[in-house]
């Protein structure tokens, strides 16, 4: 990695790196992530963790979070030490991540 | 929702031949659930859908019950959340297929694989060093072959279609929402749907619903999972050229490499994988949950750290990266393991936590396979028995896996998932023996060679590991190996 230093990691911008990847946005959210418990929250392991990058730190303490480009790993809700915090469940049917087939 | 096709009522009147779903969401999908039609029904005047087994996932899983249940003569519903089967599923990866012998006899000739790997290497690396044990064998380019590399969306596509072939009827873009349960003795009796009157009911429901488990849970298979029991599977998918990688990995055409390798990840507890496609390379991290969280790293930083290795950057660098993903593994094999069936109910493939992750082995596919088609022949017993108790079920299924290498595999290595994240196997060993290794072959002249033994005394004593810890742990590695 310092041989990166000053370069996103693997040269790749993460905006650019998440758009390899195939999203079918469902029009209703599939994780709801409870704002109040975060504020509250001085570990959070989801920020770090998700591959998805989806939970990004606010300045009022809170957290935003976006399911528009989740994997649907379930890492999230594993790592979460609050409970209630993150409400977790598959998007409706043909929507969410689609690897490629070629 | 993606746009479907259109069904026709005929094409909606159930009969086995009519029940061919093309394996893809862009057309018809000729089952008696399509949303269109549904939508346009008064509710409450279609009667639910009835099969004799409702199978949730068509992962490979899924596709070799709904297969078993297919060939009995059993009408099935294989069920897919995705669009098309495979399409929410990422592994490393290497399958090791000939569980399909039996099943799919043909696949050697059909399964859509990338390469037949003949080079198989396990690395041990720290920053600036890197070890081999680098085995290549004429053998596995051969018939019957050994492992195969493969891209999921495919590989889970084609092996759903031999189901459909057989059979079975797929419906796809459809997520299963919870289980129905028959009134009074509270047996599962099939599945909710997020489609409009998309309740499914069945003798039968087997869970082939992924790592997540959530209807194991909610059949009172499983209890609250422990984070400790996961890992999370970070891949590149990295276009290079056939040529490119036959010329980086030294491969004659068609064949392919599948490096493991151990110290990667950043000081993160895991692993690093690396295989060659046909015109392109997987490279991933396997990470502890808790080792990611408590680290503060992102995982993209750590498989870049991986990829900037000077034992891995001149086979993967250059390339452009063509799919980012990531998936959760099902690590602690038996100790994760949930109990196998309810009334009415199996569970099978990462969702049973039948999922080999020994280190010297690494397989999924193959323990999904073999636990999906053991799953349905236990339903299929179960039904011509006329009993579904989940008594009955479990020990007809676990009868099944007894026949076969899931069970057996999961319990001769059950030691080995915990030894392998542990402390001194992820950050002492692979620093003292790669310092080892270099002492060994450094040549010191005019200073004479140390012996070995005291070469090791040194090397432990720097790397911090007492001669007890290592004696412990090599012993224990016997154990869980032998």
């Amino acid at each position: 990695m310092s041989r990166h230093a000053g370069r996103p990691p693997g040269g790749i911008a993460f905006e650019d790196r998440m758009a390899t990847t195939e999203f079918r946005v469902a029009p209703e959210p599939h994780i709801v992530v409870d704002g109040d418990s975060c504020r509250g929250c001085t570990t959070r392991e989801c920020v770090a963790a998700c591959p998805a990058a989806l939970f990004v730190p606010v300045s009022d303490g809170g957290i935003l979070f976006n399911y528009e480009q989740c994997f649907e790993c379930g890492t999230c809700y594993l790592v979460c030490n609050t409970a209630g915090a993150i409400s977790w469940r598959y998007p409706e049917g043909g929507a969410g991540v689609v690897y490629r087939r070629t | 929702m993606r746009q479907r096709g259109r069904a026709s009522s005929e094409e909606v009147t159930r009969d086995a031949g009519a029940a061919r779903v093309p394996v893809d969401d862009k057309r018809a999908a000729r089952v008696p659930v399509d949303d269109k039609r549904a939508a346009q029904v008064p509710s409450g005047a279609t009667p639910a859908a009835r099969f004799d087994a409702v199978v949730v996932g068509a992962g490979p899983a899924g596709s070799a019950a709904a297969l078993v249940l297919a060939k009995a003569g059993r009408s099935v519903c294989l069920l897919e959340r995705g669009p098309f089967p495979g399409s929410k599923n990422l592994f490393g990866g290497v399958i090791y297929a000939k569980v399909l012998d039996d099943l799919v006899p043909s696949w050697r000739d059909e399964a859509p694989l990338e390469r037949w790997v003949t080079r198989r290497a396990t690395m041990v690396l720290t920053e600036t060093q890197s070890l081999s044990v680098d085995f290549r064998s004429g053998a596995w380019g051969r018939p019957p072959y050994n492992g195969a590399t493969a891209l999921r969306p495919r590989f889970d596509a084609w092996l759903a279609e031999a189901a459909v072939a057989a059979g079975a009827d797929l419906v796809t873009s459809t997520t299963a929402t919870g289980l129905v349960r028959k009134p009074g003795t509270g047996a599962v009796a099939g599945v909710t749907t997020d489609r409009p009157d998309g309740t499914l009911l069945a003798d039968a429901v087997v869970a082939c619903d992924g790592v997540n488990a959530f209807l194991a849970k909610e059949a009172g298979c499983a209890g609250e999972p422990d984070p400790a029991h996961f890992t999370l599977g970070v891949k590149e998918v990295i276009a290079l050229g056939a040529d490119e990688i036959e010329s980086r990995f030294g491969l004659p055409p068609g064949e392919g490499a599948d490096f493991e390798i151990l110290g990667g990840s950043g000081g993160v507890a895991g692993g690093g994988f690396l295989y060659t496609n046909l015109d392109t390379v997987s490279v991933g991290l396997v990470l502890s949950l808790q080792g990611l969280s408590r680290s503060g790293r992102r995982p993209e930083e750590l498989l870049a750290g991986l990829k900037a290795h000077p034992a891995i950057e001149p086979l993967v660098g250059g390339g452009a990266l063509v799919e980012y993903g990531a998936h959760l593994i099902p690590e602690a094999g038996l100790a994760m393991m949930p109990k196998l069936a309810a009334d009415g109910f199996v569970v099978a493939g990462d969702a049973a936590g039948m999922c080999l992750a020994a280190g010297l082995w690494l397989e999924g596919v193959n323990f999904a396979i073999a636990s999906g088609a053991a799953a349905g022949r236990a339903v299929v017993e179960a039904l011509g028995a006329g009993d579904l108790r989940g008594s009955r079920l479990e020990s007809a299924y676990r009868g099944q896996l007894r026949k076969g290498f899931v069970l057996a595999d999961l319990t001769r290595f059950r030691r080995a998932p915990a030894l392998l994240l542990s402390e001194r196997v992820q950050n002492r060993y692979p620093e003292l023996v790669c310092d080892l290794v270099e002492q060994m072959f450094t040549v010191g002249n005019p200073v004479p060679k140390p012996g070995l033994r005291s070469l090791t005394r040194t090397q432990a004593t720097r790397a911090g590991v007492r001669w007890r810890d290592l004696v412990r742990d090599a012993w224990t590695a016997m154990r869980a190996f032998g």
